[in-house]
């Protein structure tokens, strides 16, 4: 716990601190965006062109705005490159990479004015579509590959690398540190190197012979992210498991959460795999030290890491908003048994299937209260991949501590974007919080052992492991039970049990990671978020301070809310609340919650499946304070 | 093998087992269901089972789902751990169980609403993974705690206590076991202690899913004229024409046992099933077999006990999955954080 107070105090963590750009213009400071078609190898040029910039040293945020769909459908990749570090969605697209001829149009229309097209030339573009503000720069891109490539894949696949060849002389990418990045993804395959690096230069010397080089925005180097990695929220999740301890997973694949378990998976093959010197021949020569098990569906899931977490192991899930609804009814007897159990719940875009591949923050309340009865649960906010670490281990240990379930509310802009953040750090001195669990020692010194008897301060009482010890035998049981956890249906001993799960929940607030909040000299107002908004909303702050409009900013982290969300809340007349979803969900939690009082509070509500930018921020806020 | 019956006279010293153990420390709490739920004989004779294996009672998770056969883990084994879970998701929390320690004995109750209805999906995918974990039905072919709605078991024709006609086809769950990969299927009937006792300790012994499905009246709701799943009905059909013994580690196969067994089976810890009668032709390890002659006496109305099937030979879930030979939930921290300086090296990767 004391890991989230010291994150709590060197925030800032999504913030790059900007330096020396001021008058010079445009140079780091642009938007692209790349329209391609699903299932076409687009994504391996995208995230080239993205990772160069971040070697670069330049602030950087790719965003892949993708269809649920394998193959066929528009997708389109948007890089946002800021020398302030100001990285959320930018809807001012600078260069437009068109290549998909289905959404010409609409592409055309959405480059800013000044702006310029890239596209495929091969075929003559329909003049209806030209736009007089914009550049249209033609590269003949399939016929550049067709001639130099035979196989029909190899020309679809090697025409992406030739745009990323042009996009690259366009913006003066560093034509070094491209080479470097083929060189590590293709090293050893060296056919396909030399394809890679043939496809990038029949790019790159077309744009350098038929344009003039770089575009007035560009590049240059810079060290700006030269402590940074760039990690997707769904890899940080899984590694914080690892780091954690977890020994048990549950899962059912659903976008955007499976990409956890894959790297939970894969990392446990590569740090968890023991070598077995005495293995008998025949027999394998290590042991796993995990196990996953791919569920039947999503209450198979939750049903096993429950299962684990009863017999003593750290245990968790990763799901999305369809999962964590069938999830419901075993949440509620994980509570109400008060067996520990993490679940990951990368938001997607609801109600029902609703749209699996966009991102919304729309399962707060669900999760705030998911099951039947009196429930409350321990819930978790990430900003960005690096909060998804630490808050992982942050779950278990408060999930142990509290003996309860807790939930990680990422969402699917954290967990499948790649995003620029410090380093993951490791504290080798970390221990696990096992909360409290008595062995045969602690056993034998009591005359009795009741499971549900001798709260904690915190309203924690103490279990024991199957396995362990026959004097900590109980029964554990969903249905009504007494401090002693014998059946009842009495009413006062009934409610005693419900009342301690209350005040336990109660007591989980001072341990919950503390919100970050910045003020302002001279705010006459607050701006409240939650998870990937943060980029979005920091800027929209610097905007309207810029207009005259000066805002404080807190970011929750943790549900229930720490002390600090209700004293926030009471020093501004007026607050902001900005979540991607239709009904205000946080809002409402903080007013049943956090004592707010509704007319201090406001919505920013932002929900079409799209990561937030700023100026739907500004936008919204300024329309609410003109009116 | 040791015959357990209640002492003779009260002054002679209780029987123990192995551990010095007795019956009694194998009892739970008093039973709640109605006097002659069939349940109540399956709790008796899961407590004879633990004690003639001289289990011991800390190693025992007993888990359920809901129902009033899922309430009977509360009346056996009180020195064991036990988990009255939701109806219809025990598999998957004995899943999660066994997962995190491999040396529990994981010991699970359930209905047939609970297994057949609700949790039909969760329990085929148990059967598939090959959970080490014996999985006893308690069927009596109704919903006997919501008062006796039909149940997925129940048969084409048999009849409810207010006179209506079920007119769906019935899950088997031996069938459906079969067709699964099932490595244990066995049927008794709760009024048979004598039959169900070695099934039961011999579905303890199998490493692997044991799936015990147990014909248990409910006296309330399904044990009247027209009721397939009465104690009448039962005593009139049932066919015991295989006929089996368990014979524990440390046991000697004695006298006619060794001469005119079928066919015996090892199971994996030393112990054996001893097929002491069982018809032509029938081999209780060839699936194909085994399905054929159930069918074909399903067909003439005859309800077929014993230990039905049995393969040794399947891998479980984790040797499936090579994990160590100790529980998971033991590993000590410092083997399963991989520490800052293989983070640092990690991240090198991500830049
Ligand atoms: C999700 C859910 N739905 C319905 C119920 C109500 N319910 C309780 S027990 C039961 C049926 C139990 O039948 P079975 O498993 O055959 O057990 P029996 O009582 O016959 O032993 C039902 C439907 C419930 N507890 N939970
Ligand atoms: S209702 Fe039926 S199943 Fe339930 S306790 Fe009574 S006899 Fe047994
Ligand atoms: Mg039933």
């Amino acid at each position: 716990m004391n890991r989230l107070g010291a994150a709590a105090a060197g925030e800032d963590r999504a913030t790059i601190r900007a330096e020396g750009v001021v008058g010079r213009g445009r140079v780091n400071d642009f938007a692209i965006k790349l329209a391609n078609v699903n299932g076409t190898g687009s994504a391996t040029a995208n995230s080239l062109i993205m990772q160069a910039i971040f070697r670069m040293g330049v602030p950087v945020s790719g965003k892949n705005l993708f269809p649920s769909n394998i193959q066929g459908l528009p997708t389109w990749y948007e890089i946002r490159v800021n020398a302030k570090g100001h990285l959320a969605r930018s809807r001012e697209y600078d260069l437009m990479v068109a290549m998909n001829g289905q959404t010409y149009a609409a592409d055309i229309a959405e480059v800013s004015s000044g702006g310029y097209l890239l596209f495929d030339d091969s075929w003559a573009l329909d003049p209806g579509l030209r736009r007089a503000d914009v550049t249209f720069l033609g590269v003949p891109l399939a016929r550049l590959c067709s001639d130099r490539f035979s196989s029909s894949r190899e020309r679809i696949l090697m025409k992406n690398v030739a745009y990323a060849g042009a996009v690259a002389a366009l913006l003066a990418l560093d034509p070094e540190v491209l080479a470097g990045l083929l060189q590590e993804s293709y090293g050893s395959r060296q056919r396909l190197l030399e394809a890679n690096q043939l496809a990038l230069r029949l790019g790159h010397d077309y744009a350098t012979q038929n344009f003039s080089c770089p575009l007035p925005f560009h590049l240059e180097r810079s060290n700006r992210t030269d402590d940074l990695i760039l990690i997707d929220g769904n890899t940080a999740t899984a590694l914080g498991a690892l780091y954690a301890g977890a020994t048990v997973a549950g899962w059912y694949p659903i976008t955007p959460a499976t990409s956890v378990m894959d790297n939970f998976s894969h990392l446990c093959a590569r740090y968890r795999r023991e070598a077995n010197p005495e293995a008998a021949p025949g027999d394998p020569p290590f042991s796993n030290n995990y196990l996953i098990v791919q569920a039947e569906d999503e209450l198979a899931a939750l049903g096993v890491v429950i299962g684990a977490g009863w017999a003593g192991a750290r245990a968790f899930t990763s799901t999305s908003g369809p999962g964590l609804s069938l999830m419901n009814e075993l949440l509620g007897l994980a509570y109400y048994t008060e067996i520990p159990a993490v679940v990951v719940d990368v938001q997607r875009a609801g109600p029902s299937t609703g749209m699996p591949t966009r991102v919304q923050q729309a399962d707060i309340l669900m999760a705030a209260y998911a099951s039947h009865g009196d429930t409350k649960h321990l819930l978790l906010f990430p900003g960005d991949p690096g909060e998804c670490f630490e808050f992982m281990v942050a779950a278990f240990d408060l999930a142990e501590r509290f003996q309860t379930p807790v939930m990680v509310l990422s969402d699917l802009d954290i967990g499948m974007n790649d995003w620029a953040v410090p380093r993951l750090s490791w504290d080798d001195a970390y221990q696990p919080d096992r909360g409290r669990v008595l062995g045969p020692r602690e056993l034998e010194a009591m005359p009795q052992f009741h499971r549900y008897d001798d709260q904690d301060e915190l309203g924690v009482t103490a279990r024991t492991l199957p396995g362990t010890d026959s004097r900590g035998a109980y029964f554990a049981r969903g249905s009504g039970h007494d401090r002693l956890g014998g059946y009842t249906e009495n009413e006062v001993s009934y409610q005693e049990v419900v009342d301690r799960l209350l005040s336990k929940h109660r007591a989980a607030a001072a341990h919950m990671p503390r919100p970050v909040i910045e003020t302002a000299a001279a705010a006459t107002l607050g701006v409240i978020t939650v998870g990937s908004c943060e980029p979005a909303v920091k800027e929209a702050i610097e905007i309207l301070a810029a207009r005259g409009t000066v805002a404080d900013y807190m970011r929750i982290r943790g549900f229930p809310f720490a002390e600090e969300v209700a004293s926030f809340m009471e020093g501004h007349e007026l607050c902001f609340v900005v979540e991607l979803n239709r009904d205000g969900q946080l809002r409402s939690l903080l007013e049943i919650e956090a004592r707010a009082p509704a007319q201090r509070l406001r919505s920013v509500l932002i929900y079409g499946g799209l990561p937030p930018s700023a100026e739907q921020v500004v936008e919204q806020i300024a329309n609410q304070l003109e009116a | 093998m040791p015959s357990i019956t209640k002492p003779l006279i009260p002054l002679l010293p209780l029987a123990r087992n192995e551990l010095g153990l007795t019956m009694q420390d194998y009892q739970g709490g008093m039973s709640t269901l109605c006097a002659g739920c069939g349940h109540d004989s399956i709790t008796a004779a899961l407590i004879q089972a633990f004690f003639e294996l001289s289990l011991p009672p800390h190693m025992i998770a007993k888990l359920s789902g809901i129902g009033c056969s899922s309430k009977t883990p509360a009346y056996f084994a009180s020195r064991a751990h036990g988990f009255n879970s939701v109806h219809g998701r025990m598999a998957t929390i004995a899943t999660g169980a066994g997962a995190a320690n491999r040396e529990l004995t994981l010991v699970g109750v359930s209905g047939d609403g609970d297994s057949l209805s609700i949790g039909l999906g969760n329990l085929a995918h148990a059967i598939r993974r090959n959970v080490n974990m014996a999985y006893l039905i308690e069927n009596n072919g109704v919903y006997g705690l919501t008062k006796g709605q039909f149940s997925a078991s129940a048969d084409v024709g048999s009849r409810s206590r207010r006179g209506d006609s079920n007119l769906l086809q019935p899950v088997d769950p031996i069938m459906l076991g079969l067709s699964l990969g099932a490595t244990f299927l066995a049927r008794g009937f709760s009024g048979d202690k004598a039959q169900l006792v070695p099934i039961l300790k011999a579905a303890v012994a199998h490493r692997g899913f044991a799936l015990v499905d147990i014909i248990s009246p409910c006296v309330q709701f399904n044990d009247h004229e027209g009721s397939t799943k009465s104690y009448r009905y039962m005593r009139d059909h049932e066919l015991r024409e295989i006929e089996t013994d368990f014979i524990g580690q440390h046991e000697e196969i004695v006298g006619s046992l060794a001469r005119d067994r079928a066919t015996a089976v090892t199971m994996h810890d030393g112990a054996r099933v001893q097929f002491r009668t069982v018809p032509e032709g029938y081999d209780p390890k060839d699936r194909g077999q085994v399905e054929a002659y159930l069918r074909e006496r399903t067909g003439r109305g005859e309800i077929v006990t014993g230990l039905l099937f049995l393969d040794e030979s399947q891998q479980d879930m984790h040797e499936t999955a090579l994990t160590p030979p100790n529980g998971l939930a033991q590993l000590p921290f410092s083997k399963l954080c991989p520490g800052s300086a293989e983070l640092e090296s990690f991240q090198d990767g991500l830049r």
